[in-house]
């Protein structure tokens, strides 16, 4: 098995955690993970994105222009990558911040409000938890319970109260999905 | 662990307690740990007041027989070539991390392999070289670290770890290496002359005859080290009539391409190497029965595929595909390598 | 038609890519708006660092250069010796001046070099991520000065014009600040005097002007305008500290 996450988004919108969290979430299941996060060029206008790769075997390249799922926070993003996911991948995209659909019909999409969703949720900051929570508990690319037992270990050094918040907008994610995917 | 940081903690492990640097993008993540880290080993981190300070830091530093690093980025590396300079005739064992970037002048933090040149072709004056490793994983980042201050000792040498900023940044799970750092005799060090004639380090030789000596001394030193060390890691090389060379991160993008080639039936291997200088010719040499044509693929306008036509030697054509700014996409060096081997008549 | 705040000649009018509350900005606005008073843009050319005002060649509606990382007082003399009848000025953070380019800045003022120095002293670098400058105070944490600023480990906070006005070709050499619209004021004052000590051809010219870096300071603009005030000020007493007359 090799998998490649492409997440992007603005600067701002978390981006990065998720990814991170996603490599430390697999490396916790004994995967092999690598973790590229936009940088240089990529950096400027504001936009973010990184690629995160899990593999059982060892990984050659852990750069992609094809991943096998992406995981979108905006519109600009979308219009970037859509046309990049490999042939029958996932795309899983914030709809609060994407103005047209996908026009592709061999990717399985998977769509929620996100922005609406952190706000009803009282998750002001915790809006790429609740994505997480979702495209995890779905994809199942890491096991969703070996998930929420590691929150301690993840979020290291962070304070109880931060995590606790973490886990339940993560949880609000994972029911998100089952209820609506 | 992140690139930067997996490379200055195996400095730590290595037994390295002295770091002295000055910031510069994308470097200072090293600078920035070995900061935090080096106080609580008893070790001392240094800000100097520029990269020439840095390598003379350094200098004075390794002279004394500890295990000193420093590590710099463009414009940083340049600076401090006068003091490589010295510290190499002077036979000081010391540790140097390139973080790249692309230039020239103040260029950008944007991936580059454009210190090649800089670092396996002299780069400041004299007759030298220094021996560089260019790791490809986090992991190796953390391993060659390690390994780099035992070949900076062992031959009395400094060692040149050439990296860029997006190896860095990068994160991988490392495995933390046990690691036994023998020690070394060095009768050489200057620490005071108690109990022993004084020793002296000196890069002057004025008399002709005893600067052809000291000429003489280094060459063979590194007549030795093209001997003893010369690495590479060998991809799918069986039967390739195409040979692609890549290092460092792009070689990962290379293997990647070179595994979807093969599987599509196109006869392609990958060298990559392991030390740039010096380097591994050796290797090449090896996949020469079968190759009908090599391929340098570089992070640059195109430096190591001088070395690379010299280790072919005229028998074979030698091409070249760069990007500079940009770690090139898996699809664009196969793209790359298709192309070469379509105009070379092996597609 | 009422003009709400009036551009200076002297500056292009392209969006800072400063950060929010950065003195900066200010500090440009100053110089630029001395140099439309005294009429002198067309004749002006002037040096960026590298450092956070690395990119001031977008902003100074002037002749630019952009130098090596603390060379400016170098790439300055070359100019001004060829140009002796042109204005020249550097623009230099203290990463830039105080650390790297030591050696440049103390020659430049012992030469008497006729040309004019604006020194933005923010405690910090800030371009490359908020590392300890050799203006950093004592206690102050930095990204490499965790520990914070220690005098037995990192030695003490340099204080620029005091050093160079001890130099016999230095004219005048003072130090201000852009906390208040008072000290603002005294700024663009020793800014405008400093440009006709170079013009006059008494010598050496140079203003530290007293910055601030909210990002790598993690502090809101008004905070850091206060810091600057409380803990600055005290350590770099504003003032003149070397004023020679004109021959
Ligand atoms: C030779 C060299 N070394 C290091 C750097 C990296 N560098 C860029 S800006 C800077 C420091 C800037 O700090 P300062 O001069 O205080 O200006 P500020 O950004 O605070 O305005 C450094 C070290 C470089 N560009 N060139
Ligand atoms: S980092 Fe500091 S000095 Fe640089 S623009 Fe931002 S506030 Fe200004």
């Amino acid at each position: 098995m090799e998998k490649q996450i492409l997440v992007a988004g603005f600067g701002g919108q978390g981006v990065l955690s998720i990814g991170l969290f996603l490599t430390h979430a697999a490396l916790l299941e004994g995967h092999n993970v690598a973790y590229v996060p936009s940088y240089g060029a990529e950096m400027r206008g504001g936009t973010a994105n990184c690629i995160v790769t899990i593999a059982d075997g060892e990984i050659s390249s852990p750069l992609t222009d094809s991943p096998a799922q992406a995981i979108i926070m905006n519109q600009p993003s979308l219009d970037r990558f859509e046309a990049r996911v490999q042939p029958g991948g996932v795309l899983v995209i914030n709809r609060s911040l994407v103005e047209r659909m996908p026009q592709r019909r061999d990717l399985t999409t998977l769509e929620l409000p996100l922005n609406r969703l952190a706000e009803e949720g009282g998750f002001g900051r915790g809006a790429n938890m609740i994505m997480l929570g979702a495209y995890i508990a779905h994809t199942g690319i890491v096991n969703v319970d070996t998930v929420l037992g590691s929150f301690d270990k993840i979020f290291k050094g962070k304070r109880a109260s931060v995590i606790e918040q973490n886990r339940e907008a993560f949880s609000f994610g994972i029911e998100y999905a089952r209820a609506h995917w | 662990m992140k690139g930067n940081e997996a490379l200055a903690e195996g400095a730590v492990i290595a037994g390295c307690r002295y770091f002295f640097g000055y910031p510069i993008t994308p470097q200072s993540e090293v600078a920035e740990y070995l900061a935090r880290r080096l106080p609580q080993v008893g070790g001392v981190f240094l800000q100097a007041e520029s990269e020439l300070a840095a390598i003379n830091m350094v200098y004075g530093g390794a002279a004394t027989g500890a295990r000193v690093m420093t590590g710099s980025s463009g414009p940083g590396l340049s600076l401090k070539q006068e003091g490589i300079s010295f510290i190499a005739e002077a036979e000081l064992p010391c540790v140097i991390a390139n973080i790249s970037r692309g230039g020239p002048g103040l260029g950008g933090i944007q991936p580059a392999q454009s210190d090649y040149m800089q670092a396996c072709k002299g780069g400041g004056h004299g007759d030298y070289h220094l021996v560089v490793l260019a790791p490809s994983s986090v992991q190796e980042m953390m391993d060659f670290a390690i390994e780099a201050f035992d070949l900076a000792d062992r031959y009395r040498t400094p060692v040149l770890i050439m990296s860029e900023g997006m190896l860095g940044q990068m994160m991988e799970p490392v495995e933390v290496r046990d690691f036994v750092t023998p020690a070394y005799e060095k009768p050489w060090a200057v620490t005071g002359c108690a109990g022993r004639k004084p020793n002296i380090v000196n890069t002057l030789h004025l008399p002709p005859d005893e600067l052809e000596a000291r000429n003489h001394v280094l060459a063979a030193k590194y007549a030795r080290l093209q001997a003893e060390q010369k690495r590479a890691e060998l991809f799918m090389t069986e039967e390739a009539e195409l040979i692609v060379v890549a290092y460092g991160l792009l070689s990962r993008v290379a293997k990647k391409a070179v595994a979807d080639l093969r599987a599509q039936g196109l006869r392609v291997g990958l060298v990559r190497p392991i030390t740039l200088w010096p380097f591994p010719d050796t290797f090449l040499e090896a996949c020469m029965p079968a190759a009908r044509a090599f391929m340098s693929i570089e992070i640059s306008m195109g430096q190591m595929v001088e070395d690379v036509r010299l280790a072919v030697n005229g028998r074979a054509p030698v091409d070249f595909f760069g990007r500079i700014g940009v770690v090139p996409s898996p699809r664009e060096v196969r793209d790359a390598i298709e192309d070469v081997a379509k105009r070379r008549g092996l597609a | 038609m009422k003009k709400v705040l009036a551009m200076p000649q002297s500056l292009t009018g392209a969006r800072w890519h400063y950060c929010p509350g950065c003195g900066h900005g200010i500090i440009h606005r100053l110089v630029a708006e001395s140099m439309d008073e005294l009429g002198i843009r067309e004749r002006t050319i002037g040096i960026c660092p590298v450092g956070c005002a690395v990119l001031a060649y977008d902003y100074f509606n002037c002749d630019m250069l952009e130098a090596a990382h603390g060379r400016a007082p170098a790439v300055a003399t070359g100019i001004k010796r060829i140009l002796g009848d042109r204005v020249v000025f550097t623009y230099q953070g203290d990463g830039d001046l105080a650390s790297i380019g030591m050696g440049e800045i103390v020659h430049a003022a012992s030469r008497g070099e006729k040309i004019t120095v604006f020194f933005v002293n923010n405690t910090v670098y800030g371009m490359t991520g908020g590392q300890m400058a050799p203006t950093t105070l004592l206690g102050q944490v930095t990204t490499t000065s965790p520990f914070g600023r220690d005098k037995d480990r990192e030695g003490y906070p340099m204080k620029v014009a005091e050093l160079l006005s001890t130099l016999e070709g230095a004219a005048y050499v003072t130090r201000v600040a852009i906390n208040t619209p008072a000290n603002a004021a005294r700024a663009k004052k020793a800014i405008k005097r400093a440009f006709e000590v170079q013009m006059a051809g008494t010598g050496f010219s140079l203003v530290e002007i007293l910055s601030t870096c909210p990002t790598n300071w993690g502090l809101g603009p008004v905070e850091a305008m206060k810091w600057l005030e409380e803990k600055m000020i005290p350590y770099y007493p504003l003032g003149d500290y070397k004023v020679k007359e004109a021959q």
